[in-house]
């Protein structure tokens, strides 16, 4: 009987442990398993994707309906290729729709915002989104804002 | 003394330093490949795992949770002057699953488990019981080393995941029960900065290292130290301060080549 205690004990310590390796699995770092066989993949351009990270989410009227897959620079085009996965639940996207990279909050991370257009043809798989918006870089804001006041005292 | 006389001597020193190395070295290989398999294994196993990891959970659990509690709280107040409280949730799971998880899993399993195994396997020898066991035929490192060594390496990392999961529970009862950041943006903000492969498992890696290491100290000292009262308390200091400072050295090379 003592040696039996002795298993069980040993047991539901092997079981906590794995079982705590599956909760920061799933819990903490946020995988969801089977999530990437039900989505289609889009990509669009960007001048400018200042803090946009791999994995950030895709949203839209504020509701996530898919995440960035890769970041790359394109050499040929002098801008930055997006690519995202979407949803296939969401497969009425005008071809139209805007993309545009925006920040939650003040300091928050970056994230893109798709905004619905009026075409009557839809994204599908492997279609690019042309209309983009860049990152708001807070050092080019202010310089427009000087070089503003500047030119109206003149 | 003169001078020659001391060169000597520290001549000494190192080849003794370097044939301890070399010694600990063998050992480790008879132990870990030299028997198949440790005899009627299986009990022998389930009892050191009982004694090594089941019997460190209390304290592992206890520090994890006010180490991520602490952790909360300190970066609560950093963060909230900058207006981003609500990045409290991924700086706690980074810190504990890059870091403090495997590391002060290491140290604490150092002190508790470690100077245990060397304590035990040094009275045994000092007691003539492992050069019996050799008398009668029966395999010192087959029934006496081979388990502990095996329990060390299977229980800590085991320990280090819940140390994390402990630690991030208690930050999150600090920051959302306490301090009234969103829960929706402490979990959300954790689980968009945690990557599985980079954090969790590099942490996973980290922490089978240190098992590794401190196992292999603590059993080594044990099975190595002079075979009197004073030769085990001597060998019971080095496991933990052997053990400690290789953490510590081992986490820094670690880190710089993983992230």
């Amino acid at each position: 009987m003592r040696i039996r205690n002795l298993e069980l004990t040993v047991g539901v310590f092997i079981l906590a442990g794995v079982l705590a390796l599956t909760v920061l699995a799933l819990r903490v770092a946020g995988l969801t398993p089977g999530s990437t066989g039900s989505t289609y993949s889009v990509h669009a351009y960007f001048d400018n994707v200042a803090g946009l990270t791999s994995r950030a989410k895709v949203t839209m009227s504020g509701v996530t309906i898919g995440q960035v897959t890769a970041i790359e620079f394109d050499k040929n085009r002098y801008s930055a290729r997006v690519d995202m996965a979407i949803d296939s639940d969401v497969d009425t996207l005008p071809a139209d729709s805007t993309a545009s990279i925006l920040t939650a909050g003040l300091l928050g991370e970056k994230y893109v915002g798709i905004s619905v257009g009026g075409e009557e043809d839809l994204l599908v798989d492997g279609s690019e989104i042309y209309d983009t918006q860049s990152a708001l870089v807070l050092e080019e804001l202010i310089g427009r804002f000087l070089l503003n006041t500047v030119s109206k005292e003149d | 003394m003169s001078a020659v006389d001391r060169l000597v001597l520290l001549g000494r020193a190192g080849l003794d330093t370097i044939t301890a190395l070399g010694r600990s070295g063998l050992f480790l290989v008879n132990v870990m490949f030299g028997r198949a398999s440790f005899g009627n294994g299986w009990a022998l196993l389930v009892k050191q795992l009982h004694s090594v990891g089941v019997l460190s959970l209390a304290i592992i659990v206890v520090s994890g949770l006010f180490i991520g509690m602490v952790l909360a709280l300190q970066g609560y107040n950093i963060l909230v002057g900058y207006g981003s409280e609500q990045a409290v949730g991924q700086m706690v799971a980074l810190t504990l699953l890059r870091e403090l998880g495997p590391v002060v899993t290491a140290l604490l399993f150092a002190g508790r488990a470690g100077s245990a195994l060397t304590a035990e396997i040094g009275l045994m020898k000092a007691t003539e019981q492992l050069s019996s066991m050799e008398m009668i035929g029966v395999d010192p490192l087959k029934y006496v080393i081979a388990p502990r060594l095996w329990a060390g390496f299977i229980s800590m990392p085991l320990l280090a995941m819940v140390f994390c999961v402990v630690g991030i529970w208690g930050g999150a009862m600090v920051a959302v029960d306490w301090l009234g950041v969103y829960s929706g943006s402490y979990w959300t903000n954790m689980q968009n900065s945690v990557q599985f492969v980079d954090d969790v498992l590099n942490g996973l890696i980290k922490a089978v290292v240190f098992a590794f290491v401190v196992t292999w100290i603590a059993v080594f000292q044990g099975y190595d130290c002079e075979p009197t009262s004073e030769g085990i308390s001597r060998a019971t200091t080095r496991t933990v301060v052997y053990a400690s400072l290789a953490v510590l050295g081992l986490d820094f090379i670690l880190t710089a080549l993983m992230f």
